[in-house]
């Protein structure tokens, strides 16, 4: 079966890597979004967290043989870690100035985190290979569906969802809603601000440290994948605005499976075509899909 | 009036130089003064940050790179050519970025100077990876044979001086007034009447056109064009640039890019004199490590040293003289 002359087979493998793309765009744009609200920081450093956290899986297994359904926990613990101690110790003293110093020192640290990297494991990637039990493929007669594949959109798509519930319908959530809008008021009822503060740019990194691991079976691990993710991200979070939870997940995973089609259908704008939406998107409506204007 | 004297000072110390540096390192030093300066006059002086000026920069090098080299153009309209792309790229991608501000504008530049790159990096002029080879420097008017170092460094100097007069002019003008206006507080200045968005447009593409400008001279200075010089990692570098030496200053983008540049040059060196004096033989790869340097120069800049160099030498000055500061 073919359509618009392309087999029926390669459309629908392309659909899903463009689903698994879209998976970790959603991932890496939700952590941004939650940073943004409560620090009025763009955290340029994601995608060098990201990277860290695909590395910390690789790491795990071939330093420690420590396999990864446990790096599948332990790398997103430590590198929040990482970040509450980047937060504690560097962001915080920039709250008081204009935002840009926050995105500034976060190229800083981006730079320097992958100068080190390069300089221990240089350019190439690494592999690091499917657990054995999410490894083959299910037939389901009209495409292969690799295994892993599934997992990996499943997953982000649970881990998505599970933080929207959080910070929509919960207590904890409505704190975080409520620091977002005025910080100086909720600290006068007594809620721990700061705190909050550092927790909230610890879990967001986590997030990005989970689709690091989640990645690393699907792409090569190497000290550069964070990179180019990044500024992809940067459009994503462009185009849907950062006003809405829901919107990031959305936004990250519609592009994702644009970027799938495009390669099916057009190659040469496969890089590019996110960046051309997004350039659309604000000459019509600059707030971006899900923006609201601040 | 002390102004005047340090101007005077520079200029008979920049036409002694190449006697007794390297005048290559010195012309490389001078295109990225001119393009941290083009840079400054954007983010110092109108408050927008600006996180893909490498396309301006790269984008106006490939211009005059592949006319001189491939139409046979003579060095002056292949240097206005480039020049004309940056502007055009500047024109394109300010349209568009203008629309939002603060830390949206700096996402979107990034992204934008990004597709570009990937534009470079498969489009068959470019010459992908490798690169835009032998590009030759040519005669200026037909007549001075610039493949002499020594009259390539005066031309190059020119053309610094040039651009470097008209930021200085801008800066000044009631034109530079008005973006100064912006950079405080823009709601004020649409409130007055000004039709801000025009007026950072402008400035935008201004900024774009020297930036090409400093782009296409470095692309016949060393006779080549690479990608590196659209990757995003350059317009790092020109931040970086600014930062240092000081942001909203004249002075600092060019001793800015007068130190990164001589660091990029001489960071081997300085990472072996550093093994040696510690004995961890890791210090030995740092040259090829240059990003692990600037980013913890960029930390430092931002958590300790915001106002740079020339800007710390300024309050230095002012808190000496506080008459002359009242």
């Amino acid at each position: 079966m073919e359509i618009f002359g392309v087999p029926l087979q390669a459309l629908l493998s392309q659909l899903l890597l463009g689903l698994v793309n879209g998976s970790f765009y959603a991932m890496l744009s939700l952590g941004l979004a939650v940073i943004f609200g409560l620090l009025n920081v763009i955290n340029f450093a994601h995608g060098a967290l990201y990277m860290m956290g695909a590395f910390l899986a690789w790491m795990g297994l071939n330093y420690f043989g420590v396999n990864y359904w446990v790096m599948l926990i332990a790398a997103p613990l430590l590198v929040g870690a990482f970040g509450i101690v980047i937060e504690k110790s560097m962001l915080r003293r920039l709250y008081q100035l204009d935002h840009l110093y926050g995105l500034l020192l976060t190229f800083g640290i981006t730079l320097m985190m992958e100068g080190l990297f390069r300089s221990f494991y240089g350019v190439s990637g690494q592999p690091y290979s499917v657990p054995d039990a999410l490894s083959g493929a299910f037939n389901l007669g009209f495409m292969i569906l690799p295994k892993y594949r599934a997992w990996v959109v499943f997953a982000s798509m649970f881990v998505c969802f599970a933080t929207w519930y959080v910070i929509e319908k919960t207590r904890l959530g409505a704190y975080l809603r409520a620091g977002t809008e005025n910080p100086k008021l909720v600290e006068a009822f007594g809620v721990n601000v700061p705190l909050m503060v550092t927790l909230t740019y610890g879990f967001g990194v986590a997030l990005a440290a989970l689709a690091g691991v989640l990645a690393a079976p699907v792409v090569q691990v190497s000290p550069l994948m964070g990179a180019n993710l990044i500024i992809v991200v940067f459009a994503v979070v462009v185009i849907g605005g950062m006003g809405s939870i829901l919107g990031a997940i959305v936004t990250g995973l519609a592009l994702g499976v644009i970027e799938g089609l495009t390669r099916v259908f057009y190659p040469e704008l496969s890089a590019t075509v996110v960046f051309i939406i997004m350039a659309i998107v604000l000459m019509l409506r600059p707030a971006g899909l899900f923006g609201r204007e601040k | 009036m002390n102004r005047k004297i340090a101007y005077a000072l520079a200029f008979i110390a920049a036409l002694a130089v190449p006697y007794f540096v390297y005048p290559v390192f010195l012309m490389k030093v001078l295109c990225f003064a001119l393009f941290a300066s083009a840079f400054n006059l954007l983010l110092g002086f109108t408050g927008l940050l600006s996180f893909g000026h490498a396309a301006f920069f790269g984008g106006a090098g490939y211009m005059a790179g592949y006319a001189i080299r491939s139409w046979g153009l003579p060095f002056e309209p292949g240097i206005l050519l480039g020049t004309a792309a940056g502007a055009a790229i500047g024109v394109v991608m300010g349209v568009i970025a203008i629309r939002r501000q603060g830390i949206y504008f700096a996402m979107i530049t990034l992204a934008l100077a990004q597709m570009l790159y990937f534009a470079c990096l498969q489009a068959p002029f470019t010459g992908g990876e490798d690169g835009l080879q032998g590009v030759p420097r040519g005669k200026l008017l037909g007549a001075l044979d610039l493949s002499n170092d020594l009259a390539m460094y005066y031309v190059v100097l020119a053309i610094f001086i040039g651009g470097f007069a008209l930021i200085v002019r801008t800066v000044h003008s009631p034109f530079g007034q008005v973006l100064k206006a912006v950079k405080e507080n823009e709601p004020r200045a649409i409130s007055l009447g000004y039709d801000t968005d025009k007026y950072k447009l402008l400035a935008f593409v201004l900024s774009a056109a020297l930036s090409g400008l400093a782009g296409a001279t470095k692309t016949v200075v060393l006779g080549f064009e690479t990608l590196t010089d659209v990757h995003w990692s350059m317009s790092g570098l020109v931040i970086l640039m600014t930062l240092v030496g000081g942001l909203g200053t004249l002075a600092g983008p060019v001793v800015g890019a007068l130190i990164i540049v001589a660091l990029e040059n001489k960071l081997g060196d300085f990472g072996n004199w550093l093994a040696t004096l510690t004995s961890i033989e890791w210090f030995r790869t740092l040259d090829e490590s240059v990003t692990i340097v600037t980013g913890f120069i960029f930390i430092v800049c931002v958590l300790a040293f915001r106002r740079g160099i020339v800007g710390e030498i300024g309050a230095l000055f002012k808190r000496a003289l506080p008459s002359r500061a009242a």
